[in-house]
């Protein structure tokens, strides 16, 4: 109560305890604890082939990837707001201490600038990795994004290209941020032929998936679960190393229900396996997409295949979100092997809220309640 | 000055480092009554008893990290930018064609004159037949370039050919400078199976890897953020080469323009921004594009060396892209040129431009066009005469006919050439719409008469 009175008094009466879907609303008379779900990382190993690991959260592999890129590719380069002294998340922390001014730089604050000087760039063949402060921020490039660097090769015969470009964001709800600080912007970005989309769900898929970008001939959106920066840790592999695109991960394998995520989401639903198979002992089958476009579909609808069942979750809006691709293909190349009609949690359709987050969120209490709909349909 | 009042001199200037100025010296110094000092900054006056004490002269001005130049003013003046006069326009030729000063006349050859005329010639001639083609509906579009070729000659000829350019979509005579041929204009504008964009692109969306021209696209001022991030690619590179980058004074509106300025100023790129400032932007004049002082006005806002040229003038073009790519590969620096020229021609062939600008207009630029003018030097140098203009523009028309009647009848790319190229390596969707494709049309031949006309599926 104390310290609910000294919240009160600081005028700070909400605020997120742990991770994200937990809401402190203070009043002067009674602390309500609200703790719809929290975020809790289950930290996964290695291949043991990727040599000696270390310890590293999300920010951290982040940054061994770059570091890494900037050793073996002369031609390498960082750029974007705030990168010079370390980034806001502090994804490029001493990087430009070690490679230089030239080679990790601050832009002035423009996305549409940032995201046309780097294609510029890998149109010269010189590697661009560029941040985008916030993936909400990312929409002054969509031009860019859209109109050139996805058509770039294309349109000229492969004549040129920009394949070498990669650019990151932070995306994802983080328990306080909103409209601005919250977004997913996948479902916009898949839409467009001639770019990659790539989410990972923790510090080792980061570091690989993002060295697969980095080195990937066409341009890459990589999207970074901001969340997940610091709680998510893992012993990373300190070496050069990627993993594929275009690859869903089975992180899960089950036989009753197949459940599709990205990203964060990946995470709460691994706990919905859990309660699954504790609460109703139906087995759940967890698919990582890992790439968004172009997406293995292969994996699946072999799972959905097997098991008749299938869930997709995602934190972006329901309509037009990505689940509805996944869906819409499943229920064609699937149909008489489905049990159920399938199931989308999602963000609802409005734009992201701030207090109202722990209501908005695709978690783990909504997503069990679908697979109860499947199970029972 | 003794030690008191020299600790009094410190309090004093660090009681004014907060209010953003720093002032070391005490009101009429006893030591030095003749230097006598106001004590606070005003105007331009200096503090000269400062001076003899070696302080740093600066200390009167404003301490902000945003202006580093600025000074103090007591007087409240609005920068009226009506008030100011335009930027100059920097021109050799005087409208017949004469050098009216000797010293700005860049000594070309008269082989590589006579070449730059000969250029300009097919470039209207070769715009002339594409135009017609349209309007008998045997390409689908076209844009001609007339009035503006002393932009894109006096300039491609003032480069090195490894120099990369952007441009925007009036540029074919940059094209033409640098060795593209009258068979690669028509393999593009026929999307046949020989244009480099794999029919992919309508015509006049021109680009060549082996003439350093990034392809056109549709978007304005796309390119010029391009031509930052690839100007400092190169210059990390070391080539000492630099980047063009062609835009138009509508396209200078969009965000990208702003964009491109402020990071090649930023990032120290060694990029010639070349602004062809022709009046207008499809049908709105300039009046309407913007209020200042044109794009020239605007680079110094961005800390970028500037300068207005007679765009129809294909040696003061040539003199200024030389001098600017100098600026660029020599210092990395950024150098906006504005090119003031004309549209003599209508916007495309899908604009009649006699619905917003008079005839009389028109037939006033076309007096003075870039053409005109350099015949007008030959002719006063004894290099050309009325017979070998008419030979030539007869042998130009030849050529270009013959390119284009070889490039009507070649075939257009395979179908599968629809889905190839999207990505680096073929993708296993775009590998299942493929023969979705091809399956459909197999099966409803007769629905897809034109297949007979693309190529065969290997």
């Amino acid at each position: 109560m104390a310290v609910c009175g000294a919240l009160v008094r600081s005028g700070r009466l909400s605020r997120p305890i742990s991770g994200r879907n937990s809401a402190f609303i203070g009043s002067r008379f009674a602390v309500v604890k609200r703790l719809a779900s929290a975020l809790s990382y289950v930290p996964e190993t290695a291949p043991s082939d990727f040599g000696e690991t270390t310890k590293m959260n999300l920010f951290q592999s982040i940054n061994s990837a770059m570091d890494v890129a900037l050793a073996n590719d002369p031609t390498a380069v960082i750029f974007g707001e705030d990168v010079a002294f370390g980034g806001v998340f502090r994804c490029t922390i001493g990087l430009a201490d070690k490679y230089g001014k030239d080679r990790v730089f601050n832009t002035p604050l423009c996305e549409q600038g940032i995201a046309g000087f780097g294609i510029g760039m890998a149109v010269m063949g010189a590697t661009a990795i560029a941040e985008i402060q916030f993936a909400d921020y990312i929409f002054p490039a969509f031009d860019q994004i859209v109109n050139e660097a996805a058509k770039y090769r294309y349109r000229s015969g492969n004549l040129f290209d920009c394949g070498r470009l990669t650019m990151r964001a932070p995306c994802g709800a983080v328990g306080h941020g909103a409209l601005y600080h919250s977004q997913s912007p996948e479902a916009f970005f898949a839409h467009v032929p001639g770019i990659k989309v790539v989410i990972p769900r923790g510090p080792i898929q980061a570091k690989g998936l993002l060295l697969a970008c980095i080195k990937d001939d066409n341009p890459c959106i990589f999207l970074e679960p901001k969340i997940l920066y610091r709680a998510a840790v893992e012993h990373v592999p300190v070496g050069d190393f990627s993993l594929p695109l275009s690859s869903a991960e089975v992180v899960v394998e089950g036989k009753d229900v197949t459940m599709v995520a990205w990203g964060t989401q990946v995470q709460v639903l691994r706990e919905v396996c859990n309660m699954a198979q504790e609460k109703l002992g139906v087995s759940c089958e967890l698919i990582d997409l890992r790439t968004i476009m172009p997406w293995d579909s292969e994996t699946v609808i072999k799972s959905v295949n097997k098991t008749g069942r299938l869930l997709v979750a995602h934190e972006a809006p329901l309509t037009g979100g990505f689940a509805a691709e996944v869906a819409s293909t499943v229920q064609s190349e699937c149909f008489l092997h489905l049990e159920a009609p399938v199931e989308r949690v999602c963000g609802y359709d409005t734009p992201f809220p701030h207090i109202f987050e722990p209501f908005y969120m695709p978690d783990k209490w909504r997503c069990f309640e679908a697979v109860k709909k499947l199970i029972n349909y | 000055m003794g030690g008191k009042a020299a600790s009094m001199a410190v309090a004093r200037g660090s009681a004014a480092i907060f209010q953003g100025l720093r002032h070391v010296c005490n009101k009429n110094s006893p030591k030095f009554p003749s230097l006598a000092c106001t004590g606070f900054p005003s105007g331009h006056q200096r503090c000269q008893y400062a001076s003899t004490q070696g302080l740093d002269l600066e200390e009167e001005r404003p301490q902000f990290p945003g202006s580093t130049k600025a000074e103090f003013t007591l007087n409240m003046d609005f920068h009226l930018p009506e008030g100011a006069p335009g930027i100059p326009v920097y021109r050799v030729m005087d409208g017949e064609g004469r050098i009216l000063k000797s010293s700005e006349d860049p000594q070309l050859s008269k082989d590589t004159v006579l070449e730059m005329y000969r250029k300009m010639v097919m470039l209207s001639t070769m715009d002339g037949i594409l135009y017609n083609a349209q309007r008998q509906g045997r390409i689908s579009f076209y844009m001609t370039n007339y009035g503006e070729e002393g932009t894109h000659i006096g300039s491609a000829a003032a480069l090195d050919p490894r120099d990369m350019a952007f441009g925007q979509y009036r540029e074919a005579g940059v094209f033409l400078w640098r060795g593209y041929t009258l068979d690669d204009f028509m393999n593009q504008c026929f999307s046949n199976d020989l244009d480099y964009n794999k029919g992919r692109a309508f015509p006049v969306n021109f680009g060549s890897k082996e003439h350093n021209f990034a392809t056109y696209s549709s978007p304005l001022a796309t390119q010029m953020p391009h031509a930052a991030g690839a100007a400092y690619a190169l210059k990390r590179a070391g080539t000492g080469l630099c980047v063009v980058c062609y835009f138009g004074d509508g396209a200078a509106s969009e965000g990208d323009a702003h964009a491109a300025f402020n990071f090649a100023a930023t990032l120290d790129c060694p990029v010639i921004f070349f602004c062809r400032n022709n009046g207008y932007a499809i049908s709105t004049p300039t009046t309407e594009q913007y209020r200042g002082d044109g794009i020239a006005s605007r680079g110094s806002g961005y800390g970028m060396a500037t300068i207005r040229v007679d765009g129809n003038d294909t040696f003061a073009v040539y003199n200024v892209t030389k001098a600017a790519r100098e600026m660029c590969v020599t210092e990395n620096r950024p150098v906006l040129i504005e090119a003031m020229t004309y549209r003599i021609g209508d916007h495309s062939t899908s604009d009649d431009s006699s619905a917003y600008r008079t005839r009389d207009e028109v037939n006033h630029y076309r007096g003075n066009s870039p053409i005109t003018r350099l015949q007008r030097y030959l002719i006063n140098q004894g290099w050309w005469d009325t017979e070998q203009e008419a030979d030539y523009r007869e042998k130009a028309k030849q050529q270009v006919m013959e390119a284009f009647r070889v490039g009507e009848v070649r075939k257009k790319p395979p179908l599968s050439d629809l889905l190839t190229d999207v990505y680096d390596t073929m993708e296993p969707h775009l590998a299942k719409q493929t023969q979705h494709m091809l399956d459909h049309i197999q099966q409803n031949k007769e629905q897809y008469p034109t297949t007979d006309i693309f190529t065969e599926e290997k």
